[in-house]
């Protein structure tokens, strides 16, 4: 099995419910080797339980997913050596110091040299002043910085980020997504959740738009743009938008 | 079972100890509670209880230890239910780890805790003059009592820990299981109860775990007492790590 060119991420008709309720109705989509990959859609669409089936936390229905040539159903041991999960909210263990928690994962996966591969992620992370301290006393900013450090550990080559920005202040924001970009820029393959359109076009190879359990759109930024009706031309005054006020102020560099 | 079984616990029971250390009050608060009922039993309402024992701390120590263990247990759900709610049970979960570490940890992490409170109780009825005669094996058996008994509630702990909505509804089930041994031989002799209570009494599991403790450190003969203890202590860990297990499956399948 030549896992290199497969797909990193392969679904097919995939169907979930909960009792009455069928979230699922039949997902198939591709993500390629090395792309960010955007699954766009509102609260309930469905979004988490697809990552959940995905990382092997839920199991299907109906349809197959494979994720690094491997089925999660049958092969959940080699999918979880593949992937890394960053759920929707930052899954730090609070008592621990960051840098506890990075060597915590390193010795969960079983890794040599856990202290440095703890210090590597610090630094890397602009986090190597806090990684003494509590993960409580953390800002949101930080938290997920530390969730999505903790997920690089062991370098898996597929990276599932459930709405890595809900909840995180616009500078915050700006910080994982710089994050999510230096990943793919190393190869990693990303698929990400997210209720943010303007997420989905900053940093998404493809977008995939989940309405009422099933993908009712997906292609490239410029494919889902020649969708719509053609540009018009009009002349507007280009105001700053109050993100841009605010960052300003504020002084951040993005 | 997966090869890094038993590193993989470690690793994680490490954490969750680290939990304990950086948060000792979990356990102040869980040797307090006993500890007050027991100076409130031997110094205010000791003195009228009629027990038949020289020593009134001697004659209620066994149950005092068990509502140290019903109360221990409530953090056991706590951090369970804390580890799910943050997401970290579910990142656990997604790696390449061996899968029941993570509740295996806190078992044993529930054992540890539980040990300490034990002891800290133990230590104070040493103050308050409790003597004991009995010998190493008799010592023995009363710690392998405690410590079954322990790992028998610890599993019934980890079902709402795993199911529970909120943190109130992951601790409430411990009250029950607090209050169990008043309605025992624990704190009088049960022939001094009205007849239903008294038949209530004399057939819960307190009520034998008691009796069979109390044999063991006045040095008497423990009767059938220690078996029909024991019988209660597996048939409830059997009952509730089946039940633990088929909550956990439902949770993570």
């Amino acid at each position: 099995m030549t896992t290199q060119q497969a797909p990193a991420i392969q679904v097919n008709g995939l169907e979930k419910s909960y009792k009455e309720l069928r979230v699922l109705r039949g997902v198939t989509f591709e993500v390629a080797r090395g792309s960010i990959f955007a699954l766009l859609g509102s609260n309930g669409a469905g979004k988490t339980t697809a990552v959940k089936i995905l990382s092997t936390l839920l199991k299907a229905d109906a349809g197959t997913a494979r994720v690094n040539g491997f089925d999660v159903a049958t092969q959940a041991a080699d999918v979880r050596e593949s992937i890394s999960l960053t759920g929707q909210f930052a899954a730090v263990d609070e008592i621990l110091s960051g840098r506890e928690n990075l060597v915590l994962v390193a010795r969960l996966r079983h890794l040599k040299n856990p202290g440095k591969i703890a210090d590597d992620l610090l630094e890397r992370f602009s986090l190597t002043d806090a990684g003494g301290r509590k993960a409580a006393t953390y800002s949101g900013g930080m938290r997920r910085r530390l969730d999505i450090a903790m997920s690089l550990i062991g370098d898996p080559p597929i990276i599932f980020l459930d709405e890595p920005t809900t909840g995180l202040d616009p500078q915050a924001r700006i910080e994982v997504w710089q994050a999510v970009k230096e990943l793919a820029d190393r190869g990693t393959t990303v698929l990400l959740t997210t209720q943010y359109l303007d997420e989905a076009e900053q940093l998404a190879d493809r977008i995939a738009i989940l309405h009422e359990g099933r993908i009712i759109v997906n292609g490239t930024l410029a494919e889902l743009k020649q969708l719509l009706p053609p540009a018009k031309v009009e002349y507007v005054e280009k105001q700053p938008t109050l993100e841009d006020i605010f960052l300003t102020l504020v002084g951040t560099k993005a | 079972m997966s090869k890094h079984f038993f590193g993989d616990t470690t690793v994680l029971l490490g954490r969750s100890l680290r939990h304990i250390t950086r948060s000792p009050d979990t356990i102040i608060t869980t040797a307090i509670m006993p500890i007050a009922m027991m100076l409130m039993f031997v110094y205010v309402f000791g003195g009228a209880i009629r027990t038949g024992s020289d020593s009134y701390v001697n004659y209620m120590l066994p149950g005092i230890l068990l509502i140290t263990v019903a109360s221990g247990i409530a953090y056991t759900a706590y951090r369970l239910f804390m580890d799910m709610k943050g997401g970290i049970f579910e990142r656990f979960q997604s790696m390449p780890t061996a899968r029941s570490s993570v509740l295996w940890a806190h078992v044993l992490t529930s054992l540890v805790a539980n040990l300490i409170s034990l002891g800290v109780v133990m230590l104070v009825a040493l103050l308050m003059g409790f003597r004991s005669g009995a010998g190493v094996l008799a010592w023995l058996s009363v710690a392998g009592i405690l410590l079954l008994f322990t790992v028998a509630l610890t599993w019934i702990a980890v079902i709402p820990g795993l199911s529970a909505k909120t943190m109130e509804g992951a601790s409430a089930f411990s009250y029950p299981l607090i209050f169990l041994p008043f309605l025992s031989s624990a704190f009088v002799p049960t022939a001094s109860m009205p007849g239903p209570v008294r038949a209530f009494a004399e057939n819960q599991p307190v009520t034998s775990i008691v009796n069979a403790i109390r044999a063991l450190f006045a040095g008497q003969p423990v009767g059938t007492d220690i078996w029909v203890a024991l019988a209660w202590c597996v048939g409830i860990l059997v009952v509730a790590y089946a039940f633990a297990m088929r909550t956990y499956r439902r949770k993570i399948s």
